[in-house]
C-alpha cells in the first residue's frame, strides 16, 4: 500500500498542497497529469528523494515520512533510467544486493532470474553506452526489482521508447506486476499507457489528485 | 499595403569568406607566436648541449625534486578537491557562494603575494607550532605547500565542473537501492568522475611544475635542497648561463605538452558520463 495524507511540497516557485491518495496493496496505479504539474515530485517524495513540508507518507501502513530513501524499500525507475555509466548490466542487477550484503550464491541466483525474466542474458557484460533504449529501461527495471521491494515507482518509463519497445515493456510490466504482490505507481501522460496498465487511475490537476475515469469510458 | 514582390523576399547576404579569413588570420598569428617561441628555444641549443646540460648533478637533482614535489602537490590537491568539488556541486548550504569565491582566491592572487602570505602565516603562533614539528619555510614541505595552494584551486574548479556534469539522479537512484549518501558517492559518483579526477590531477601537476613566485619566496632556491626546474631557470639566467636555462625550458615545454596530451585524452568521450 502507498498512502499520502495531506502532503505539502514545494517545487521551485509553486507548491502542491494537501495531496492525498491511497494505492491499495497489489494495485497498479497510474498517475496522470500535464507536464510540469508535479507528478515527478510526488514520486520523488514517496521515494524519500524530496523533502515534504508537511503531511504523511506511508508504505504498507508504516509511516515512512521521515525515513531515508534506503530504508523505504521502494524500487525506483526514473524516466531516463539513470544507469551507472561505469557498471555493467550484471553489476547493475547486483548493486542493491551487494549493498545488502547478500551471499555470492544468492546474488548469482537472483541476477540469473532477473536476466531471464527481463531478457537481459545476452547483454549482462555490457555497459550503458552499448545498450538500446529498451534494454536500458529493462536494466533500470531489473535494478529496481532486484531487492524485492514492497512498492515500485515508475516515472514515465516508456516515454523515450519506440512503439515496439513500448509494447514489449508494457507486457513485461504486466507480467512483473502479476508475478508478485507488488504495489506500483506509474507516472505517465499517455492515456494509452494508462489504459493498458492501470488498475487504478489517478489524475493530478491543479494541485489535487483525484480518481480518473478510464480512457475508454 | 502590398505584399513584397518575390525578388525582394530573398536577402542578399555578404559572402562568408572575409569572416572566416579574418578569424583564421587571428588564429594563425597566435599559433605562429606559440610555435615561434618553441622553435626559438629549440634552435638556441643542440641535442648534445641539451643532454649535457641535463646531466649535471644540480639539474638532475632539480628534475627529481620537481617530479616528486609536483606529484605530492597534485595528489594532495586531488584529495582535497574531490570532496570540495562534490560539496560545491551537490551541497545546499548557507555561505556556499562565499566559499565558492574563496576557493578561487589563490587563482587571482599575484604569485608573490601567495609566497609572502605563506611566509607570514608560518610566523604566527599556529604556524610556529606546526614548524616545531615539521619545517616548512625554506624546506621541501614548504615547496610542496607553495605548489599546492594554487594547484588545488584549479583542481577544485575541475572537480566541481566534473560533478556538475554528472547526473545527480544516478546518486538518487543509488539511495533508493539502499546506499547511504557516502556509499552512493563511493559506489556511483566517484567512479563516474574518474576522467575528471585524472584531468584535475594532471592540471594540478602541470600548475605545480610551473609555480615560481610562491616557491621562490616561501621555499627559497637552495641548490641540492629546494631547487626545482623553474627556479633552476632563474638561477642559470642570473649567472648568465643561457644554454642550461634554455635546455631546462625545453624540458619543461616537453613535460607541458605531455601533460596536455593526457588532459586531452582524459577529456575525450566525457559525454559518456550521462
Amino acid at each position: 500500500m502507498i498512502g499520502l495524507e495531506k502532503v505539502c511540497l514545494r517545487i521551485g516557485s509553486f507548491r502542491l498542497e494537501d495531496v492525498s491518495f491511497r494505492i491499495p496493496s497489489g494495485a497498479y496505479a497510474v498517475l496522470m497529469g500535464e507536464t510540469g504539474c508535479g507528478k515527478t515530485s510526488i514520486v520523488e517524495a514517496i521515494c524519500g528523494l524530496r523533502r515534504i513540508i508537511s503531511g504523511r507518507i506511508s508504505i504498507d501502513r508504516s509511516d515512512m515520512t521521515r525515513e531515508r530513501p534506503a530504508d523505504r524499500g521502494i524500487g525506483y525507475v526514473p524516466q531516463d533510467g539513470a544507469l551507472f555509466s561505469t557498471l555493467t548490466v550484471r553489476e547493475h542487477l547486483e548493486f542493491a544486493l551487494r549493498v545488502r550484503r547478500w551471499s555470492r550464491g544468492a546474488i548469482e541466483r537472483r541476477v540469473d532470474e532477473l536476466a531471464c525474466k527481463l531478457d537481459l542474458e545476452k547483454v549482462l557484460g555490457r555497459k550503458p553506452p552499448g545498450l538500446s533504449g529498451g534494454e536500458r529501461q529493462r536494466v533500470a527495471l531489473g535494478r529496481a526489482l532486484s531487492f524485492n521491494p514492497a512498492a515500485l515507482c515508475l516515472d514515465e518509463p516508456l516515454s523515450a521508447l519506440d512503439e515496439a519497445s513500448q509494447d514489449r515493456m508494457c507486457a513485461l510490466l504486466r507480467s512483473v506486476h502479476a508475478a508478485g504482490n507488488l504495489t506500483v505507481l506509474h507516472v505517465t501522460h499517455s492515456r494509452l499507457e494508462a489504459g493498458r496498465l492501470g488498475s487504478l487511475r489517478l489524475k493530478l490537476e491543479r494541485g489535487a489528485v483525484s480518481p480518473s475515469l478510464p480512457a475508454d469510458s | 499595403m502590398h505584399p513584397p514582390k518575390p525578388s525582394n523576399i530573398r536577402a542578399r547576404s555578404a559572402p562568408d569568406w572575409p569572416f572566416w579569413l579574418a578569424f583564421g588570420l587571428i588564429a594563425a598569428l597566435y599559433a605562429a607566436l606559440i610555435c615561434g617561441m618553441l622553435l626559438a628555444d629549440a634552435q638556441h641549443t643542440s641535442v648534445s648541449a641539451f643532454l649535457q646540460a641535463l646531466h649535471t648533478p644540480e639539474i638532475q637533482f632539480s628534475i627529481k625534486l620537481t617530479l616528486i614535489s609536483c606529484t605530492a602537490a597534485a595528489v594532495l590537491s586531488l584529495l582535497v578537491s574531490v570532496p570540495i568539488g562534490y560539496l560545491l556541486s551537490r551541497g545546499r548550504f548557507l555561505g556556499k557562494r562565499l566559499l565558492d569565491v574563496l576557493f578561487d582566491v589563490p587563482l587571482v592572487l599575484p604569485p608573490l603575494v601567495i609566497g609572502i602570505s605563506l611566509l607570514i602565516l608560518f610566523q604566527t603562533p599556529a604556524g610556529r607550532a606546526i614548524e616545531s614539528h615539521i619545517r616548512f619555510t625554506y624546506a621541501v614541505p614548504g615547496l610542496i605547500l607553495a605548489q599546492f595552494v594554487v594547484a588545488c584551486s584549479l583542481s577544485v574548479r575541475t572537480m566541481r565542473s566534473t560533478f556538475d556534469h554528472l547526473p545527480a539522479r544516478c546518486e538518487a537512484v543509488a539511495l533508493t537501492l539502499g546506499c547511504s549518501r557516502a556509499s552512493a558517492f563511493w559506489r556511483v559518483a566517484l567512479p563516474s568522475a574518474w576522467r575528471g579526477a585524472l584531468t584535475a590531477f594532471t592540471i594540478a601537476w602541470a600548475r605545480s611544475m610551473g609555480e615560481f613566485g610562491p616557491v621562490l619566496v616561501f621555499a627559497g632556491t637552495t641548490r641540492f635542497k629546494t631547487e626545482v626546474l623553474p627556479t633552476t631557470i632563474f638561477l642559470e639566467l642570473s649567472v648568465g648561463n643561457l644554454e642550461t636555462a634554455v635546455a631546462v625550458s625545453l624540458l619543461m615545454a616537453g613535460m607541458g605538452v605531455a601533460v596536455l596530451t593526457v588532459i586531452r585524452w582524459a577529456g575525450e568521450d566525457s559525454n559518456d558520463w550521462t
